[in-house]
């Protein structure tokens, strides 16, 4: 019998299911949705860090990096959904390829706070520069696909499917190249990176390669949250804070699966988007709280339970 | 030349600030290795309460000159009290888990600090200006500065000379760098690990308390000045190594003389000038400039 894979065939099928629920959501779901696209994209590319056994604590520079590429695109005349993502995207993987060979040489928390650092200088700049609206920032006008104009409720509809099929190309891609003989190197080099230098396998490149990797989809996640909220503003988008909620997301889904990190983006969305309606006072106090209860109690993210459902399933009855 | 000196007064005196916001950071650190990011809530802390004992104190006629007791004991307060709460409470149950677990859990207490703190002192700004106009001005060159904020710099090199003195002076200074150098061991040898930890943490506390205490008189105390705090802190920290007291002065004076110069030459770069800073020194120096050397593991 021919080797099936779980998690593609799982992927796959959320992917359909949602391709399918999109014509029938309501929008303020297909906007929860959207943003938990976005963030969960921003949380693989810190996945794959972490699988590597770094974490960065300033990925919101990516985030933003993409985000503010695409707006200034739509600045000069450029509203092509497809163009201005992929700019984005670029835009923030060329950065983390130059920055890459700076922070490859660092480890644990030098590695985070030096992300963090970078971070804080983008903030500064877009803080300090009046044309791209300061603290303020600027709203990015409706998208175009490829010449198909969609009005109204049509945007997001056409924006969800748009984002969703580029979500699924990264997070199988993703999950096949984990597989790789690269990919497998994450663990390796997390575990012990002088023996892979003496396996003949230089760590240094391998966490080049993947910081590359989770900046391109940063700034791919920005992109696509600066056309779904039609706004760039740097506190949402580059402040360190920022940063700090991606790697929330990240606890939250645990670095099990790829496909966990849209569910720990969902949920994180939902406790974010209901703490804000009904408690506004204490919207952070109930995030940093689910944050605490889920390092306290469930240490290796939401997919824990799930694996654990499977473990208890399969265990012989007493 | 006169623009040198007010660059250099205005450097000195923001440069204390940084080393009292930050020193309780690199204490905490250095021994605990723990990054803590809930430090700015410490601080925040620090100076609600010390507005608010402040304004209760001239509310009543004891003498003026002590509602610098009242700063003190503010930081006394919070300090103990978020020391013992946090490092009790919390996070002793992760001292095996992951540093970036940590940090991340400091990160969760300090967005629910955040939030307790506009349910005990509300949305509006606090002033407690009396110590300072109690001090009044001083001309130096032309220049009127402020005294208070001169003592500033005073109670840094106080405060810097105290905490080296005790670390290497004291018995429990020894005791202190026998578990930074190897925690099992010390333990192994009869030292009260727990105790160290969390007279350390309280330490270190009361330390990010004072900092946010005694800048309470010249500011006006209102919601989200820890967040800031917390950023500013982590620069001088990293660029002076983690965990090194006199790592954390010099990083401090690094930080606040270039932005003191950046804000009267370039003020449009005064907001990243010291984050340039940080990358600089850490891509030169990766551990910072003063950082223990670490044994590698095989």
């Amino acid at each position: 019998m021919r080797y099936i894979d779980k998690t593609v065939v799982g992927l796959t099928i959320a992917f359909l299911v949602l391709f399918i629920a999109d014509f029938f959501m309501a929008e303020w779901v297909r906007f929860i949705g959207l943003q938990s696209l976005a963030r969960g994209a921003v949380a693989l590319g810190l996945l794959v860090l972490w699988r590597t056994g770094l974490v960065s604590f300033g990925h919101a520079l990516y985030f933003g990096f993409g985000a503010y590429a695409a707006a200034m695109l739509t600045l000069i005349g450029y509203h092509d959904a497809f163009l201005l993502v992929f700019a984005g995207t670029l835009a923030a993987g060329v950065l983390a390829y130059l920055l890459g060979f700076l922070l490859r040489r660092y480890r644990a928390i030098f590695f985070a706070l030096l992300n963090m650092a970078f971070s804080m200088i983008l903030y500064g700049v877009i803080v300090k520069t009046e044309e791209l609206g300061s603290t303020d920032g600027f709203s990015v006008l409706t998208p175009t696909f490829l010449g198909y104009a969609p009005q109204g409720e049509a945007v997001q509809t056409t924006l969800f499917i748009f984002t969703l099929v580029f979500t699924y190309i990264i997070t199988v891609g993703v999950h096949l190249y984990m597989k790789t003989t690269l990919g497998g190197m994450s663990m390796a080099v997390r575990e012990n990176e002088i023996r892979v230098e003496y396996l003949g396998y230089s760590a240094e490149k391998v966490i080049h390669v993947k910081y590359v990797f989770s900046g391109l989809v940063a700034g791919f996640g920005g992109a696509i949250m600066a056309l779904a909220i039609g706004q760039v503003d740097p506190d949402s988008m580059a402040n360190w804070t920022v940063s700090g909620e991606f790697v929330f997301i990240t606890i939250l889904s645990g670095i099990g699966n790829v496909g966990a990190t849209y569910i720990g983006a969902l949920v994180f969305e939902l406790i974010r988007t209901y703490a804000f309606e009904y408690a506004p006072q204490f919207w952070q106090f109930i995030l940093g709280g689910s944050l605490l209860a889920i390092i306290m109690f469930l240490p290796d993210g939401i997919w824990s339970l799930f694996s654990r459902l499977r473990r208890s399933e399969k265990a012989p009855s007493p | 030349m006169q623009e040198l000196i007010v660059i250099l007064i205005d450097g000195l005196v923001f440069s204390s600030y940084l080393f009292m916001v930050s020193v309780g950071l690199t204490v905490i650190f250095g021994v605990m290795k723990i990054l803590n990011v809930a430090h700015g809530s410490f601080y925040a802390f620090g100076a609600y309460m010390s507005a608010t004992l402040i304004g209760a104190y001239y509310n009543t006629d004891l003498p003026e000159f002590g509602g610098f007791l009242a700063i003190f004991l503010a930081a006394l307060i919070i300090g103990v009290f978020f020391g013992i709460v946090l490092e009790r409470g919390l996070l002793r149950f992760l001292y095996h888990r992951d540093e970036h677990i940590i940090v991340l859990a400091t990160f969760a207490m300090f967005l629910v600090l955040e939030d307790v703190l506009m349910m005990i002192w509300g949305t509006d700004p606090y002033y407690a200006y009396e110590p300072m106009a109690l001090l009044g001005a001083v001309d130096i060159v032309e220049l009127t500065f402020d005294v208070y904020s001169l003592t500033l710099i005073g109670l840094a090199v106080i405060v810097g000379l105290g905490l080296w003195l005790g670390l290497t002076r004291t018995k429990w200074g020894k005791l202190l760098l026998a578990v930074i150098f190897d925690r099992e061991i010390s333990q192994a040898m009869g030292i009260n690990v727990t105790v160290v930890f969390t007279v350390t943490f309280v330490v270190g506390a009361i330390m990010g308390a004072l900092g946010g205490a005694y800048i309470a008189p010249t500011i006006s105390v209102s919601p989200g000045i820890g967040v800031e705090v917390i950023v500013l802190s982590f620069a001088v920290v990293v660029i002076g190594g983690m965990g090194s007291i006199p790592g954390a002065m010099i990083g401090a004076l690094l930080v606040g003389i270039s932005r003191a110069a950046a804000v009267h030459k370039f003020p449009e770069i005064e907001l990243f000038v010291i984050y340039a800073i940080m990358a600089l020194v850490l891509a030169i120096r990766p551990e910072g400039l003063f950082a223990p050397a670490q044994a590698r593991k095989i």
